[in-house]
């Protein structure tokens, strides 16, 4: 089946392509590109693990095809944190135990990052509901939503 | 998930072509939250999947006093969550996008794959009926309008024949005598389907209510207008005895399935409830 020339950037690089149409964006990120911080839960959508953002959006990247991506700017996990200092996100997560496993967290700060970009002053119940789209299975929640809180603190005041 | 040659038409008249080219084999790809998770599960296996992310005209929110509003049927249900307008005059709508999936899922997902992919339970489906929406359709013989009422011909059927796509919603411009409320039971806050959906919408005037119209999702083979109902409330004003009268023929007219979800006839319960709400709701947001 005919490949289709992909170029898309991916936190701060470009990439140019050559994939399968049946390749889904998490798939071409982990697989084709190698970054491997985005995980696959459900592969249906269900669980939020593989979160991106693109173009400014999160979305479940289990769920966009590859070729889908051509031309759009990608935040993945790895693109958060600065050379010697994390997001404050990740450092909340760092600081209130807001992982177990670790398995959901990419997808859970990715998530929170996209959500906290557009509403910087959002309650907890907002964040709760906006963070609805992703499962922890270890059941994680309560220090998931506090290290948001915390995190959104941080970020309000820099 | 097999393997597809993929399309990116840059006019809705390509787009259309390719469809009833590949008639049978092909799937149109909008947001692709239905699409794709078929597609990995094998229950959808299209050889062709043709994209209309580059068709120009299909996303976006416009709305004129005179013209009312269009909605492109690319557009995705967390703008049209947000979007003031919405929010404002036809509340139900807003309330029916945001209660699609989760905010990644609804990032994605577009109004026109929800309508397009016939699901009974479609959370814009009763919205849109409440609120008189026209589906615009583009195909080989040139544009259609029809109805929503009647767009829907069974589970998973719609009147699209070969080639055709919904490119566009449009509903009547509103007022503020105008409310509206869609109401979905559920078991969970996100990420979940609807039991029963309920959408009323409603004029008032010196306290006599007009222009009712109730949508129901999930409680039939197809979203239905539930008109009985309607007919009882309308030139009327709103009495408890009244919405009983709604409640109760919007019920009969239901016809919902027992399935893992809930029983039958606690659906036919809750369309009563429901309608009963959305329709007090519709009414006290239309007096402000």
């Amino acid at each position: 089946m005919k490949k289709h020339p992909v170029s898309l950037t991916v936190n701060t690089d470009t990439y140019d392509l050559l994939i399968e149409p049946r390749k889904t964006l998490l798939a071409t990120l982990r697989d084709t590109i190698g970054l491997t911080g985005t995980k696959e839960g459900c592969s249906t959508g269900d669980c939020g693990a593989c979160t991106v953002i693109v173009d400014g959006k999160a979305v479940t990247s289990c769920m966009m095809l590859g070729v889908s991506a051509n031309g759009k700017e990608i935040t993945t996990i790895e693109g958060l944190a600065s050379r010697d200092q994390l997001h404050p996100i990740q450092q909340a997560f760092m600081d209130k135990g807001g992982y177990q496993c670790g398995f959901c967290t990419p997808g859970f700060i990715v998530a929170s990052k996209a959500f906290l970009d557009e509403n910087p002053n959002a309650t907890e119940a907002e964040i709760r509901y906006a963070l609805g789209n992703n499962i922890c299975r270890c059941t994680g929640y309560t220090k998931i939503i506090e290290a948001v809180m915390s995190a959104a603190e941080v970020m309000r005041n820099s | 998930m097999r393997n597809f040659e993929f399309f990116e038409p840059e006019t809705i008249e390509e787009a259309s072509d390719l469809l009833t080219k590949y008639n049978g084999t092909a799937e149109l790809l909008a947001g692709g939250t239905d699409l794709i998770i078929e597609m990995k599960a094998r229950t959808a296996t299209p050889e062709h999947v043709i994209s209309l992310e580059k068709v120009p005209g299909l996303t976006g929110i416009d709305y004129d006093e005179e013209s009312g509003l269009r909605i492109g049927a690319l557009t995705k249900m967390r703008r049209l969550e947000n979007d003031p307008i919405i929010r404002e005059r036809y509340t139900a709508l807003a309330e029916g996008a945001g209660e699609v999936g989760g905010v990644q899922i609804r990032n994605l997902a577009t109004i026109g794959g929800n309508i397009s992919h016939g699901s009974p339970a479609a959370d814009t489906a009763a919205p849109l009926l409440a609120l008189s929406a026209q589906v615009k359709i583009a195909g080989a013989d040139g544009e259609r309008t029809v109805p929503i009422e009647t767009f829907f011909v069974g589970p998973g059927q719609t009147v699209l024949k070969t080639g055709e796509i919904v490119t566009a919603f449009e509903c009547p411009a509103r007022s503020a005598n105008q409310g509206s409320q869609y109401i979905k039971q559920k078991i969970r806050e996100v990420m979940d389907l609807a039991f029963v959906g309920v959408a009323s919408s409603a004029t008032t005037d010196n306290g006599a209510v007009s222009n009712v119209k109730i949508g129901l999702s999930a409680v039939a083979p197809t979203p239905l207008r539930a008109t009985d109902a309607e007919a009882i409330v309308n030139g009327n004003s709103l009495t408890t005895e009244l919405l009983q009268q709604a409640a109760a023929a919007a019920s009969a007219q239901s016809s919902p399935i027992s399935d893992l979800r809930c029983s039958a006839e606690h659906r036919r319960e809750m369309v009563g409830v429901l309608t009963r709400r959305t329709l007090q709701a519709a009414v006290d947001r239309a007096q402000g």
